[in-house]
């Protein structure tokens, strides 16, 4: 095993080594995989498991869950039968292999990244993959979760095991604290702005700091989340005791006496005091100002208070056609200001920013206000969805004009069918502004729930603060 | 797996920036079998209007660059969801290399996984590349073995991971290697009992 145990490491060295099977001498390193969980994209490594007469071979290890093609208007209507038969074929292979799925109509149902963690099966020290880039989410609780193709869905499903290569470390530093109205979302951009979409390609994160050790779980997961948006394999917060709280009877923990002896256990992964990293960056958590996406990439993002960038005044060329094309998609007029950005509609959901705090603050907004815009609310699980009506969150969205559905991916990514119109700008709590992401020529802006929220009652892009600071 | 040594073809420059696994396929082609091909959504909304047609000036669909099996693009290629179906759309079109300066990483080891060499070269020979295929013709030479890319008497040196580069050379699949390693799997799994007691998920939730 590639492992000192002696010297300094980062977290993320001892997750790497406490994972380790075999090293080649290439590098290759053979990793064991604690949790591996599929969803109705995974058919094709489903299909290439039965090509070779395999079955999966821990069972007890993987879980399915349906969420990219649920439809979230469930009762009393019809099912596309395309969408109909992607969720037919995912209970099928779960069943078929003795994987215990959380489908449909179960009431654990909901976004695979929002149910890990709420059932207790993400746990510090884990290494957990996914058919599904923002499988990072789960490094919020001090595990190491990356998201995986097909064949290598396959490949875990046939020997619970991957080849990787080590990544690089980087640590991405937080100090200080956000002012009111600032959140995980707004930290996370204004990281992806500064060090670019490509930005930590190769490396596995690290987010410390004071701002992030004061970050609730919910935050933290927000923020591990969108690592992917700055290129990273996977981004990481170590454990500690917001952690423990939160994992505290949660189902799939260990329960009882147990759950103390792990919890021990999870508070000493942390990186050592003179661990190195490849690379540091810091940020002071008074400069995040609330953040709206302008553009076609996660990286073009800015303050809600500053203005569409003119590409007549930026010298790189490259650079400069890149955002020209990103504003005539986005039909923007160099120099603009942000807030004078009128659009058609919102959406509050996706594994960014769906669990109940996210709902909090953008009910927190809504309340009393009426929406100038149609949006829907879409709960990160059927659970979050029962807990928002116990708190009546549900009235509240509902009172202002927005449509409060089911749970699942919905107008993330579209594939249920709910998706933002051609030509249409829709402000949207998810993860990515790509063209085409939440439907064939829709514009996507990317900001808080609370910001969204503040979208909605103007009917343009604006600043939340006022409207918060209204109320007090 | 088809092995990857040297391949001398047409080449299409795609001179944009984070071209991402949205745009590689949109979201809902992807239901379909792959034993429909994907070929035909490659890249779709940025080929075919929104009536259908061809979009006349998109690079794969100039004549010059219509049988392309490589594409020469900007940063960040292939940025975005796992969706090994980006990879499944540029096989199954013909493509088997991709020079860029950066990729996302998994869009890379999805490429890696299906014999699509993503070649990684500097910024400016990206650039080059590109205004090459323009004015002095559509054909490039990538040699594996060599790691270089050969475009009329100019030669450009790319990287790839050493172990990817064996992979591809040889087309290996990693099933087979993990299969000979059942014994330390084996011996790993009762280790790591006895370490982590705690990472198994609790068996009464179920
Ligand atoms: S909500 Fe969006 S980003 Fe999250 S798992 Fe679903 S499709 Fe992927």
């Amino acid at each position: 095993m590639a492992q000192n145990p002696s010297g300094p490491r980062t977290l993320f060295d001892k997750l790497w080594d406490s994972h380790a099977i075999v090293t080649r001498e290439d590098g290759q390193t053979l990793l064991w995989v604690d949790r591996h969980f599929v969803h109705e994209g995974s058919f094709h490594a489903f299909n290439k498991l039965k090509e070779r007469g395999a079955k999966v071979s821990r069972p007890d290890l993987t879980f399915g869950i349906a969420d990219h093609y649920v439809p979230t208007r469930r009762s009393g209507r019809t099912i596309d039968p395309a969408i109909q038969s992607m969720i037919d074929q995912l209970e099928r292979n779960t069943s078929e292999n003795g994987v215990l799925l959380f489908g449909l109509n179960d009431p654990r149902q909901g976004i695979v990244h929002v149910v890990g963690p709420e059932q207790g099966l993400t746990l510090p020290g884990l290494l957990i993959v996914c058919g599904d880039s923002h499988t990072s989410t789960h490094g919020a609780f001090g595990a190491w979760g990356f998201g995986i193709g097909a064949s290598e869905v396959a490949h875990v499903l046939m020997t619970q095991t991957l080849w990787q290569r080590k990544p690089k470390r980087m640590r991405i530093m937080v100090e200080g604290a956000l002012a009111p109205g600032i959140g995980a979302k707004d930290i996370a951009l204004s990281i992806i702005a500064r060090i670019g979409a490509d930005g930590a390609q190769g490396h596995a994160v690290e987010y410390a700091g004071s701002a992030i050790r004061g970050l609730s779980m919910e935050g933290r997961l927000t923020l591990c989340n969108l690592s992917i948006e700055a290129g990273a394999r996977c981004g990481m917060v170590a454990p500690d005791e917001t952690t423990i709280d939160y994992l505290r009877n949660r189902p799939f923990a260990p329960a009882g006496g147990e759950f103390e002896r792990a919890a021990e256990d999870w508070l000493q992964l942390r990186t050592d005091e003179s661990a190195q990293f490849d690379r540091e960056i810091t940020l002071n958590a008074a400069e995040i100002a609330p953040v709206v996406t302008w553009g076609v990439s996660p990286e073009d993002a800015l303050p809600i208070t500053t203005m569409v960038p003119d590409p007549e005044t930026i010298p790189d060329s490259g650079k400069a056609a890149q955002v020209r094309d990103a504003l005539a998609y986005m039909d923007l007029k160099p120099g603009q200001r942000l807030t004078d950005v009128r659009i058609d509609r919102v959406f509050i959901g996706s594994c960014t920013n769906s669990r109940i705090e996210d709902l909090r603050a953008a009910a927190e907004v809504l309340a009393g206000r009426k929406a100038k815009v149609p949006g829907l609310v879409s709960p990160g699980s059927s659970l979050v969805k029962q807990q928002a009506e116990a708190e009546g969150l549900d009235r509240i969205f509902q009172e202002a004009g927005l449509e409060w559905v089911e749970s699942g991916c919905s107008m993330c990514v579209g594939m249920n069918g709910d998706i933002v119109q051609p030509g249409e700008r829709c402000a949207s709590t998810t993860n990515r502004n790509f063209k085409g992401r939440q439907g064939p020529g829709a514009r996507t802006h990317l900001m808080s729930p609370a910001m969204v929220a503040a979208a909605a009652v103007t009917g343009h892009l604006a600043d939340v603060r006022p409207l918060i600071e209204e109320r007090s | 797996m088809q092995p990857f040594q040297r391949l001398t073809a047409t080449a299409c420059p795609l001179p944009y920036a984070n071209i991402d696994t949205d745009q590689l396929i949109p979201a809902r082609f992807m239901k379909r079998s792959r034993a429909e091909g994907y070929g035909g959504y490659l890249l779709h909304d940025m080929r075919f209007s929104g009536e259908g047609s061809e979009v006349p000036d998109f690079p794969l669909n100039r004549p010059q660059f219509r049988n392309a099996q490589i594409v020469v693009a900007r940063r960040n290629f292939g940025a975005g969801s796992s969706r090994e179906a980006a990879v499944y759309a540029l096989v199954d079109y013909g493509i088997r290399c991709v020079i860029a300066p950066s990729f996302g990483d998994i869009f890379a080891s999805n490429s890696v996984n299906n014999g699509l060499l993503p070649a990684r070269v500097e910024e400016q020979d990206a650039e080059a590349l590109m205004r090459h295929l323009e004015s002095d013709g559509a054909e490039l030479t990538v040699d594996l073995e060599e790691q270089s890319v050969t475009a009329g008497d100019r030669r450009i040196p790319f990287v790839v991971d050493p172990v990817w580069r064996m992979k591809l050379l040889n087309g290996w699949d990693d099933i087979d290697l993990t299969l000979n390693q059942a014994d330390a799997i084996a011996r790993f799994t009762v280790e790591d009992a006895a370490r982590r007691p705690w990472a198994a998920p609790h068996p009464q939730a179920r």
